[in-house]
């Protein structure tokens, strides 16, 4: 499949917009799924999914062919998205740490204040579920989970992605982690 | 109770994919005999199964369309072809313009050799056109590849192609009369633009 992108990322690059069809309908569920997961809502993770991929076409030319495009891809998504939750977020508490204790601090306490699902919960409701948990952690924490699941990206492809260094990227996979652990942990 | 905060490390490098060999081993020999670290590594691994459970929720199925149509127009280098097929008025001028361009350029190369639009009143003489003293040339006057020597009269405009205005003793001058405007097209791109200029005066004059 990638030597099928490749090429098709070359057409693009060559002016053929119709190559670029082909390009969205490979990777729109993926993108798709990193914009909701960031986000928690079906249309605003459309919206960015579409817009990520109109910026994929018109900085193709900066896209760089000996990496990979699924990664290239990502970092506009969750760009976007991290944008998007920060122009509108009042909850910004949330992300607030207690100096010197860096990490879980204040959401860690709000955590479990839902009521625990049935045990028979179907798995639309199981999956919503998970998605705000995903949605109540700090949106730092947020991304790296989110690139983690939805596509198995690699602890070093997660930190090209959001480009920050890998020991920040294993203290915050670690971290989110433990926190879902806990909040998911009576499913 | 409490063990050694690298067990769980280890945990998460093991889920990650980052554990080695050793850490594996000295992991597996800690969970055979901790039951917190047993139940603490079984949540991990079941919130990684749900985690790695896909969002429920779908694309609609006009995505692909919705992004093509937000796109950028083509860029011209790539489309003009396209885009000559959309402006059929301009791609009729164009087509003509460079076929007018053509045929200048090849009658240009075509003759060297002199060329004079009226016989009528004129001598010639090796590559120069004589108007005699005495003699009148009624209408305009093209001579090509050749010089031009006034001592009668030109009733009208004398245009001069790839040629000079000189006088019976060679120098350049102009003697005789030229009741019109004398027109002197040397340069191929003036030709071609005296050529152009005919052209639509022959087209637009009808
Ligand atoms: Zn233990």
């Amino acid at each position: 499949m990638e030597t099928i992108i490749k090429q098709k990322i070359r057409q693009v690059k060559q002016g053929d917009q119709s190559a670029f069809e082909d390009i969205v309908n490979f990777y729109q569920k993926k993108v798709f799924q990193v914009c909701y997961r960031m986000l928690g809502n079906i249309h605003e993770a459309e919206d960015m999914a579409q817009e990520a991929f109109v910026r994929a076409y018109t900085n193709i030319h900066s896209f760089d062919e000996k990496r990979k495009f699924s990664t290239w891809l990502y970092r506009i998504a969750t760009n976007l998205s991290i944008d998007r939750i920060r122009k509108k977020k009042p909850d910004y508490f949330l992300d607030a740490e207690v100096k010197g204790t860096e990490g879980l601090t204040m959401y860690s306490q709000l955590s479990d204040q839902n009521p625990l699902p049935d045990e028979e919960m179907e798995s639309l409701e199981l999956q919503s579920y998970i998605q705000k948990k995903i949605l109540s952690l700090p949106e730092k924490y947020r991304s790296i989970i989110t690139l983690r699941y939805v596509d198995d990206l690699s602890l070093q492809e997660i930190s090209e992605v959001l480009d920050i260094p890998m020991g920040t990227v294993k203290t915050r996979i670690h971290r989110g982690r433990e926190a879902l652990r806990k909040k998911l942990r009576d499913l | 109770m409490s063990c050694p905060k690298r067990y769980i490390e280890m945990m998460h490098k093991y889920l990650d994919h980052e554990i080695t060999k050793e850490e594996e081993t000295e992991l597996k020999d800690h969970l055979m005999k901790c039951e917190v670290c047993q139940l603490h590594f079984h949540e991990l691994k079941r919130t990684e199964t749900l985690l790695e459970s896909p969002p429920h929720v779908q694309v609609s199925p006009n995505f692909t369309e919705q992004v093509m149509n937000k796109l950028p127009k083509e860029k011209k280098s790539i489309s003009y072809k396209k885009w000559l097929k959309g402006h059929p008025i301009f791609t009729a001028a164009a087509i003509f313009f460079i076929l007018m361009l053509t045929s200048a350029f090849s009658l240009w190369s075509q003759d060297g050799q002199l060329t004079v639009s009226k016989q009528q009143g004129i001598v010639i003489e090796d590559d120069t056109v004589i108007i005699p003293e005495g003699k009148v040339v009624t209408g305009d006057l093209v001579v090509k590849n050749g010089d031009v020597i006034v001592e009668g009269k030109i009733e009208g405009d004398l245009v001069l192609i790839n040629g000079n205005l000189i006088s019976s003793n060679g120098l350049l001058a102009s003697a005789g009369e030229v009741t019109g405007q004398i027109e002197q097209v040397n340069q191929i791109f003036e030709w071609v633009w005296y050529h152009t200029k005919e052209t639509f005066r022959s087209i637009f004059s009808f």
